[in-house]
């Protein structure tokens, strides 16, 4: 039966995301402008069975997630700003320990208390470098309603898949904006968690690769489990901090069961990027207003593309590349100071001029904006 | 031996950081080695997402009072179902003899040279005025009792919180009462004194304090509190 359109809530549509995805375990803690999201699935959860928790900060809601995960339960937290700041930590135990897990992190202004009412896109950089050592990180960006919900979907196949924390990187404009959509949920494709396919006295013998990663099995399963967050041998589950090639085998396996798998989890959107000659790389909110800059753009005669990363990281590089091989400049409007913009930089290599719009000011980049800067590197062009 | 029948593959230990921490490589159960101070979460989120899980929580004193001192309070206050044992030896050992929110008034450690400026915790009065419902405390002397206290806990039904007098003797003993670890432990013998004959008015901790069980109430356990209100709100029971 088909869903009916309705007006609904980027927030919403993260909690509703997260219901079809099969999450059953919710902590968090309330901050702005998040808290939607804990509210919704404060009644949710019970509904269909599953739990909330209001932990004492955020911390605490990170850590609870990574319990009940390891518990055989998909969980998810949500916060924003200074609450990303604090789960840094055990978002870097649940890369360490593979747990799979869901962070939503909806941005607003910062550092600290910032502009707690107001979008930003300031924890581009937090979200793949905030926990500390050498880690990977799956980031999503939704930029709109819809995506918000089957982004969350994603996120938790993601992790399950990867064995990875996953965020999801939303901002005060998505998750506040409504959008009339259908959250369809009969044709979702949902990982399961299964057991690992295997004794369970073969189990620390039996070692993940970078194309078969197994299953973690769950707390009060027939299996033992070992988590830690100290560097253990891959093969035998053993804490081991004195070896160095165990140490490096756990930390390049880290790395590489994301990065070998890059081209099945890199996902972006090009628009009209085969002719351009100005190439727009916007993400998140930000993409909305770029879209329509395009647009008007083109009206005028302007070849401009937009490339809109759906995953934040890792770095759509390989997009990045092609663009770079044809246009003559990128813009990258984004709300922080150059935070992609190094990124887009570093993959262009010089083929192309990159020119950034930064905004920090808890104001929306507009239309108006990026058209003007559109009209001035065409100028730029026309006159060499 | 204490007739507890515990399910092997149904027991989870979540264990902090610190020389307590240890305690995740020496069993056969599943364990999780958490982040320093946060094993208390870890566990709730386990027990309420799998509320068939039996959960004993391993902290250190530095663990569970300081950096996890606001995860304390509140699991207590939840009275989430599980059994947290705290090995309070004083300090914190591991990184080498610093002061803990343990460590008496006038201890010395590595960062209390002149002798400690701050009072200690009473970790067992902490847990009782946060809502644990079984509170007790026993010493590595008496290890037979400690087994029996912490049997206790693993019983009841609701957040119980047993604190385990351990020496370090290595560093806490060396900096302030012996180095000798049988000589330390035949100290507790003449510090630890039954709860019935504790003289509450008297003096505290340091010299003496009360062990056995210091606090038994029962109160329903987290779960079967959020178990109620998910039928309530017409959803399927289980985690």
């Amino acid at each position: 039966m088909p869903q009916p359109r309705k007006l609904v809530q980027g927030n919403e549509a993260v909690a509703e995301g997260a219901i079809a995805a099969g999450a059953r375990f919710f902590a968090g803690y309330p901050i702005t402008p998040s808290t939607e999201i804990a509210e919704i699935l404060s009644r949710r959860m019970p509904e269909v069975g599953g739990s909330f928790l209001q932990m004492e900060d955020e911390i605490a809601s990170m850590g609870a997630v990574i319990g009940a995960s390891l518990a055989g339960v998909k969980a998810l937290t949500a916060t924003s700003g200074p609450g990303f700041s604090l789960m840094q930590e055990l978002i870097g135990y649940a890369a360490m320990a593979q747990v799979p897990c869901v962070i939503v992190d909806v941005m607003r202004g910062g550092p600290s208390t910032g502009l707690p009412t107001d979008p930003s896109q300031g924890d581009v950089m937090q979200s793949r470098w905030g926990t500390h050592g050498e880690h990977s990180m799956i980031v999503l960006v939704p930029s709109t309603v819809l995506e918000c919900f089957t982004l969350t979907v994603d996120a938790f196949n993601l992790s399950e898949q990867y064995r990875t924390p996953v965020i999801v990187l939303s901002d005060a404009m998505v998750g506040h904006m409504r959008e009339a959509v259908a959250l369809r949920v009969e044709d979702l494709r949902l990982a399961r968690r299964g057991e690992p396919d295997c004794d369970p006295d073969e189990y620390d013998t039996v070692v993940s690769t970078l194309d078969h990663i197994l299953p973690r099995p769950d707390l009060g399963s027939r299996f033992r489990v070992h988590a830690t967050g100290l560097v253990y041998n891959r093969r035998s589950g053993a804490v081991d901090t004195s070896d160095p090639e165990v140490a490096a085998d756990l930390g390049l396996y880290l790395r590489e069961k994301i990065y070998h798998h890059r081209d099945a989890i890199v996902r972006v959107e090009e628009v009209g990027t085969e002719d351009a000659e100005i190439g727009l790389f916007a993400y998140g909110s930000v993409a909305r207003s770029a879209r329509a800059a395009m647009k008007a753009a083109r009206k005028k005669g302007v070849r401009v593309g937009l490339l809109r990363p759906i995953t934040l990281w890792p770095f759509p590089t390989g997009a990045v590349d092609r663009m770079a091989e044809h246009v003559e400049t990128i813009i990258v409007p984004e709300m922080n100071i150059r935070q992609m913009a190094w990124e887009v930089q570093a993959a262009v290599a010089g083929r192309a001029k990159v020119v950034d719009l930064g905004r920090v000011d808890g104001r929306l980049i507009t239309p108006a904006q990026i058209e003007e800067l559109i009209d001035r590197e065409v100028d730029h062009l026309r006159a060499r | 031996m204490l007739g507890l029948e515990l399910d092997p593959d149904k027991v989870a230990v979540f264990a902090g950081i610190g020389c307590s921490g240890r305690i995740s490589n020496y069993l056969n159960y599943s364990t999780v080695h958490c982040a320093h101070g946060r094993a208390l979460p870890f566990a709730t989120g386990a027990k309420v997402a799998d509320p068939e899980l039996k959960i004993i929580v391993v902290m250190g004193d530095g663990d569970c009072a300081a950096i996890g001192g606001n995860h304390l309070i509140h699991a207590a206050r939840r009275n989430v179902d599980l059994t947290a044992v705290v090995f309070n030896n004083s300090i914190y050992g591991m990184t080498g003899g610093q002061k803990s929110p343990s460590t008496h008034v006038g201890d010395r450690s590595t960062t209390s040279p002149f002798g400690n400026s701050e009072p200690a915790f009473d970790l067992c009065e902490l847990a009782r005025a946060a809502g644990a419902t079984y509170v007790a405390r026993g010493t590595s002397w008496a290890y037979r009792q400690l087994v029996q206290l912490i049997a206790g806990g693993l019983v009841h039904e609701g957040f119980s919180f047993i604190e385990a007098m351990a020496i370090c003797n290595t560093y806490y003993g060396r900096f302030n009462l012996t180095a000798d670890s049988a000589e330390f432990l035949r100290l507790q013998k003449e510090h630890a004194v039954a709860v019935d004959k504790f003289d509450v008015d008297g003096p505290r901790l340091r010299d003496l304090y009360p062990v056995g069980v210091i606090h038994h109430v029962e109160r329903p356990a987290y779960s079967d509190v959020f178990s109620d209100m998910r039928q309530k709100a017409g959803g399927r029971g289980g985690g």
